[in-house]
């Protein structure tokens, strides 16, 4: 039969080596998926690594340089803070916190909002109004005020900042998953399922949201990123987590007195958190890159 | 003569188009009322050009939506929203894009076994990957296929799967939204003998929706020609590719491409545009683009009239 030939082309690489290909193609993105993946380990084993306890004091050290400057040791590679606490040591005991964030983040906007999303896709058009209405509002708010807002409510602490930034990032995946619904929803094979009489569950679950998965995964790590910023915004303004926590934002409210006299202890958190985030970027500007049909040359 | 498995009178379907934010919403008579009867083991084609409301038609028999007017009966219960889960194995469709019908993420197991999973509870997983297997090599794909996905699949292949997927549920009624258009013409006669074969094999009855009247010709046992939401003739194959009677019809026969350099053509040009299904016209919708139109035309509606062979007009050829 003509029409059975090409099935017998070459075997395509398994979906894994082809996404890998395809991503290896951005180094920006590389140099992103490593670094993200020593934040994963740093995270993972942080009292391991850490040289000392995070919160414990060395009263004889305070405010020690880094062993680059003069006055610094190997005691202490990258300094004191003004408690005689370890830098180093808090930093890697941070990007616990950080990583924390981020996952509990994404984890509750990115259900609750691809749910809203699918929900709204496919319900009546009264029901879809309301559902995009209220989130508009909440996208009309600056983000942060937002944020600020709703912590100042609950109550400061690590777990409401979360709440309150899970709230804040959800209506992009809602919007996300509502467009990409409305443009699957159309497609034949949908209605085929639904000749074939599949319930609304189903349609909604089994059959679009995977055809839908691509632009949500990136969304998800683009947001990573932005849930460690508004953290440490948070940190900062004192409303996240609240000392000794060792969490970057914190970390640099903390310290902002000692800007002019010792700058390794603002310098370091900030830096930290402006690699994170930039890594973690690049990382999802790959994602999309790879994941996107439409880019792929063969 | 055996009864129609589907028999529809005077279906209709319109939508309520909004124009800006005000402003009444306006009707749209995609479909306009319309009355035919399919037997088993038949094909009926339903032709005409863009926009006349074929695919509307085909959406309302396979009950994906639901008329505004009119009765349809299938295999000879009259057909409402309530029994629409029960009567879904009876009727089952074909799509025109072999690359849009076929779910990107699902294997070609997990699509033909689909209808099986939702429908069919009582069926264990080892029968409904049996029945699967069985219809892929109905539809001529190999056993190697089974477990791959639709984007490793040529247009023909996809419409056979497509193909396959529609009679799994042992339908009676297969609607083909015009099937073969988009495929090359050296696989579209492929697929039109594979549907030809089932048809004799399994005695299905086929709603074929085209607008290519080559295909029509080979096809079809009777044949419908569609004008704005309504029939404009009604004839057996034969009677109309022999004599159209209705000159839209006659229109469009003249421009159906034959290989017969020789034959002397009569291409019959029509001027200007489809009126707008939103304008309810009170005459002939067919009047603004005939050559033959008269005032009464234009004022009053032809009904579709005759014995076997039935047309809607006032001056037939």
């Amino acid at each position: 039969m003509v029409d059975q030939t090409s099935a017998n082309g070459p075997a395509r690489p398994g979906p894994l080596r082809e996404f890998w290909h395809y991503f290896r193609e951005n180094r920006g993105a590389v140099f992103g998926f490593w670094y993200f993946v020593g934040f994963v380990f740093c995270a993972a084993f942080a009292p391991w690594l850490s040289p000392y306890d995070p919160t414990e004091q060395f009263r004889t050290f305070i405010l020690q340089p880094p062993v680059w400057q003069e006055g610094g040791s190997w005691a202490f590679p990258l300094g004191t803070d003004p408690l005689g606490r370890d830098m180093l040591s808090r930093l890697i005991s941070g990007s616990r916190y950080s990583f924390f964030v981020g996952i509990v983040v994404v984890s509750i906007s990115a259900s609750s909002g691809i749910i809203l999303g699918l929900l709204s896709g496919f319900a009546p058009r009264w029901l879809d109004s309301i559902i995009m209405r209220v989130m508009d509002v909440i996208l009309a708010f600056p983000s942060l005020l937002l944020a600020l807002v709703l912590v100042a409510i609950l109550g400061p602490s690590l777990t409401n900042a979360m709440i309150a930034i899970a709230i804040v990032l959800q209506p992009h995946f809602v919007r996300l998953t509502r467009a990409s619904v409305l443009a699957e929803r159309q497609k034949d094979y949908v209605t085929s399922a639904r000749v074939a009489g599949a319930g609304l569950r189903r349609l909604m679950f089994v059959t679009v949201l995977p055809n839908c998965l691509a632009p949500i995964i990136v969304q998800g790590a683009l947001s990573f990123s932005t849930a460690i910023l508004d953290a440490a915004a948070l940190g900062f303004l004192g409303m996240g987590a609240q000392p000794p926590t060792p969490e970057w934002g914190t970390m640099l409210a903390e310290s902002r007195e000692f800007i002019l006299r010792a700058w390794w202890v603002v310098t370091l958190p900030g830096l930290v958190i402006l690699v994170t985030v930039l890594a973690i970027n690049l990382m999802g500007d790959g994602l999309r890159d790879a994941l996107d049909p439409k880019l792929k040359r063969s | 003569m055996s009864h129609p498995v589907v028999s529809a009178r005077g279906l209709q379907r319109f939508y309520d188009v909004k124009e800006g934010f005000l402003s009444k919403p306006r009707i749209l008579r995609a479909l306009s009322g319309i009355d035919f009867d399919l037997h088993p083991g038949k094909t009926l084609a339903i032709v005409g050009e863009s926009g006349c409301g074929k695919s509307t038609l085909a959406r309302l028999v396979t009950m994906i939506e639901q008329p505004t007017a009119g009765t349809l009966m299938i295999e000879g219960k009259e057909v409402q929203p309530s029994d629409w889960a029960s009567l879904r194995k009876s009727v089952q469709i074909v799509f025109q894009d072999p690359y849009g019908s076929l779910n990107p993420r699902q294997r070609i197991s997990a699509i033909l076994m689909e209808p099986l999973v939702i429908n069919r509870p009582d069926m264990s997983a080892e029968e409904r990957d049996a029945k699967a297997r069985e219809m892929l090599a109905l539809v001529g794909l190999r056993p190697e296929h089974y477990e791959r996905y639709p984007h490793m699949f040529s247009g023909g292949q996809r419409q056979r799967i497509s193909i396959a997927r529609a009679l799994m549920l042992s339908p009676k009624i297969l609607v083909l939204d015009e099937p073969v258009s988009a495929l090359d013409v050296s696989i579209q006669s492929q697929i039109l003998n594979l549907l030809v074969e089932l048809q004799d094999r399994l005695g299905l009855a086929y709603l074929f929706i085209s607008h290519d009247l080559s295909v029509v010709r080979h096809f079809a046992d009777d044949v419908i020609v569609m004008y704005l939401g309504r029939a404009v003739e009604r004839a057996s194959k034969d009677a109309l590719f022999a004599h159209p009677r209705h000159p839209y019809s006659k229109a469009l026969l003249s421009t159906t491409p034959r290989a017969d350099p020789e034959a002397k053509r009569e291409r019959i040009k029509l001027e200007g545009e489809l009126p707008s299904p939103l304008d309810d016209l009170p005459g002939c919708a067919f009047a603004p683009r005939c050559w033959l139109a008269r005032d009464s035309c234009r004022a009053q509606r032809p009904q579709l009239e005759g014995d076997d062979h039935q047309v809607a007009c006032f001056h037939p050829l």
